[in-house]
């Protein structure tokens, strides 16, 4: 078998480097892209461990037989590697309970998936009982929701900020499942070749990812100081976001309606993104999502990276390039006196429907599934962040995950939530204003200043409709 | 109508006329206008169903703030929908980046397509195995063919930029061709010129192969030469053939929205009026505003119907 070809067989397989990939692709001309294709399933797959699942322990959680017999459908993660371990997961909840549980797979694009949510619940459908629901949905699905107060209560202790994210007019629409924030990646072997240090501020970080990448180039031209998800889309939201809390920027929309974009500090903080594009980050990073920019950076083809937790197990795996040589923490801030750390905050959680013909079933598979033993299963083999404060100082996690320990700080003060329950229902009106116009400064096609002032006036008129 | 009349024997008085004007007096004509009615009524209810029904809707969504899934109780706004949208600046931007998109990729479509049809018209060996091969583009899927682009183009990694900078030395730095405002809308056109020229060349194939050969050698005693046969028999004679394409591919390209989608987003350097109605309708979950787009959409495409047949009947006359 040819060099080709046989890096086309590993990277079906999931054994390839991305880069290597493309090398080989680029030799054969038009299946290029398609063997790129298959690269992002191969890569995942590596990542799953069951050693939690097996310890999984419901004993504590005293989940109720009353509605042995009923059938309920719930809609989870979209088709992946995971589904066979939340099949086995399901199947000791209906072991406990006697509640048969259809797992509905749903749109693997957040923006698809709550289309279809909105479709579903607008026509009050029974079809489905429970679904996984996005960190800023709750303002916009809070209608069709039934309250988890005592479901979640009788779970135990959970981040507050989430739970008040969660809460809309005193209904918690959905149990936190697992919680995300913007995190900053590094290559540990990089940064320390070159004498550097985890960046405190954008200023360290822009210095260092140009020590390294001007090093690095000589070897390898293709070089990336910093990648992140600089696309018009959600993940821009977030990454903008972050930028400008760290620059103490103020939250685009504060909790009390204040739309507050126009400020000289978030307009520094987006101008600074800008100088990035095309010096230490590619310039094609103004349409990167996040598998792109975990693409490049695993593939050994940049120092930086902004991601989500996700990220670390797959950067970890046994098929990864730069196994061992990572670095996680928190993102760097700005330099003014408001400057801080932020980290946009994500997960998802899980929501019982007003709708369901079983309300108590569906609720009582919310619970189990927002567990502690479940999110601390999870957290091991997934590397999913739990949202149950005390499971970051739990030891079998901290053993699979060391860096979740540091993250511990960011839920109980950083995470910065997006303005999606002071939107409520316009938030996606909010964060597509805010996505383009940030999208169209960074490409160049919009001076800071200006847009900002527009986009202000946008979102009082969004907000004016509420 | 026409249909009905051309399969009844050329005696027979046109049995429906939309004007009016004849009557069937007879009992046998009257009749004969039942069945024709009776007949048409599976066909014209299931247009009522799945086209004018929806069209309807939208138009009845368009005059009101109705959302997805909302508390909020939709009202009834008259044209405020439209006058919102005619002085949106991202409409005009949506639309100028349409009728870009539109116009160039048909015309160099067209160009091509003509040349490789007339190409793939002539004689010469293998020509089967050629007329297969070029069809290739057009058969991939546009999300298929899009996302391989996206890769082809990609900034770094590229096999674009790897051969135009490392290989044959035409640029000197890398061109980040979806990323740059300037480079992207070109790029997406250049990727639908690639997909649907193939379409294009088998279309204008279809209508060369018409062409009777003899015409050609009557010309050839006259003494015309290959240039003054193209523009005096081949073009006039495959015109017919060419409006149907044309017609094709300007409607296709005006509600272009699958490669764009694909390649860019949302981004409002490249977004056509489709990716805005889209955006408008299942984001923002605007279903009246969104329902506004829709129906404008419409109106654009009838007005190039419109004048597309016009140019037929002129085609015919």
């Amino acid at each position: 078998m040819s060099e080709t070809k046989k890096t086309l067989v590993n990277a079906m397989n999931g054994k390839a480097s991305r880069r290597s990939v493309l090398k080989a692709a680029a030799a054969v001309g038009v299946a290029a892209p398609f063997a790129a294709g298959m690269l992002q399933g191969g890569i995942q797959s590596a990542a799953a461990g069951e050693d939690g699942l097996a310890a999984l322990d419901l004993s504590g959680l005293n989940l109720s037989k009353d509605y042995d017999g009923q059938e309920i459908s719930v809609i989870l993660g979209a088709d992946g590697p995971a589904v066979a371990w939340e099949e086995a997961l399901v199947a000791k909840f209906t072991e406990a309970t006697g509640i048969k549980v259809n797992v509905v797979r749903g749109p693997e694009s957040a923006t698809e998936r709550l289309a279809q949510y909105q479709q579903l619940l607008g026509a009050q459908a029974t079809d489905v009982d429970a679904m996984m629901i996005d960190v800023i949905w709750p303002g916009i699905l809070a209608p069709h929701a039934l309250d988890l107060t005592a479901a979640m209560d009788a779970n135990g202790q959970y981040f507050e900020r989430i739970v008040a994210n969660n809460t809309v007019d005193g209904t918690l629409v959905g149990i936190p499942w697992y919680t995300d924030a913007g995190l900053l990646y590094w290559r540990s072997d990089l940064v320390e070749k070159y004498g550097l240090g985890q960046p405190e501020t954008w200023a360290d970080l822009e210095a260092a990812a140009k020590t390294i990448m001007e090093g690095e180039r000589a070897e390898n031209p293709d070089f990336q100081g910093f990648v992140w998800q600089g696309a018009a889309y959600e993940g821009l939201t977030c990454d903008a976001l972050e930028w400008q809390v760290s620059n103490g920027g103020g939250h685009i929309i504060e909790p009390d309606g204040t739309v507050s974009i126009n400020n000289p500090s978030a307009i520094d903080a987006f101008n600074r993104a800008k100088s990035w594009v095309g010096t230490i980050s590619p310039e094609g990073v103004t349409t990167y999502k996040e598998e792109d920019a975990r693409g490049v950076w695993q593939d050994g083809n940049a120092a930086f990276m902004r991601n989500w937790p996700y990220a670390w197990s797959l950067a970890q795996a046994d098929d990864s390039v730069i196994k061992g040589k990572v670095g996680v923490g928190l993102l760097p801030k700005g330099d003014g006196p408001d400057a801080q750390n932020a980290a946009t905050l994500g997960g998802w959680q899980m929501m019982a429907s007003k709708y369901s013909e079983h309300p108590e079933a569906a609720i009582e598979f919310c619970r189990f599934l927002t567990s502690e033993p479940v999110q601390r299963a999870h957290a091991i083999d997934w590397s999913r962040l739990p949202t149950i404060e005390a499971l970051y100082d739990d030891a079998a996690v901290l053993e699979a995950q060391p860096f979740f320990g540091e993250l511990k700080p960011v839920f109980l003060g950083g995470a910065v939530p997006r303005p999606s329950t002071v939107s409520a229902d316009l938030y996606n009106d909010v964060s597509t204003a805010y996505f383009t116009a940030v999208n169209e400064i960074i490409t160049g096609q919009a001076d800071a200043a200006e847009r900002v002032a527009a986009l202000e006036t946008e979102l009082k008129d969004i907000m004016a409709e509420l | 109508m026409s249909a009905i009349s051309d399969v009844l024997p050329a005696d027979q008085p046109p049995i429906l006329n939309m004007k009016g004007g004849n009557k069937p007096t007879s009992a046998v004509g009257r009749r004969q206008e039942r069945l024709a009615w009776i007949m048409l009524f599976p066909s014209l209810l299931v247009v009522a169903v799945v086209a004018l029904y929806p069209l309807f809707e939208t138009f009845r969504l368009s005059l009101t703030n109705t959302r997805l899934a909302s508390a909020r109780e939709p009202r009834y706004v008259g044209l405020e929908n439209y006058t919102d949208l005619l002085t949106d600046p991202l409409w005009w931007s949506s639309f100028q980046h349409t009728v870009q998109f539109t116009v160039i990729s048909v015309l160099i479509e067209t160009v091509l397509g003509m040349i490789i049809a007339l190409v793939i018209n002539s004689n010469f060996k293998g020509r089967g195995l050629v007329r297969a091969a070029i069809l290739v583009p057009w058969a991939i899927p546009t999300v298929v063919s899009a996302t391989m682009w996206q890769w082809m183009y990609h900034d770094v990694f590229g096999v674009v930029n790897d051969m135009a900078v490392n290989r044959l030395h035409i640029l000197p730095d890398k061109v980040a061709w979806i990323a740059n405002p300037s480079t992207a809308l070109w790029s997406i056109i250049a990727v639908d010129v690639w997909k649907t020229t193939p379409f294009m060349a088998l279309l204008l194939l279809a209508g060369l192969q018409v062409i009777p050969g003899d015409v050609y050698e009557a010309s050839t005693v006259d003494g015309a030469n290959r240039w003054q046969q193209f523009w005096q028999i081949t073009l006039p004679l495959v015109a017919p053939a060419l409006l149907v394409a044309l017609i094709f591919r300007t409607l296709d390209a005006f509600r272009v929205f699958d490669v764009i989608f694909v390649m860019k987003g949302y981004a409002t350097e490249t977004m056509s009026v489709a990716v805005m109605a889209r955006q408008t309708l299942i984001d923002k979950a605007r279903l009246g505003e969104g329902s506004a787009i829709a129906a404008a959409i419409f109106v654009c495409i009838s007005v190039l119907v419109v004048i597309y047949t016009r140019l037929i009947k002129i085609e015919e006359a």
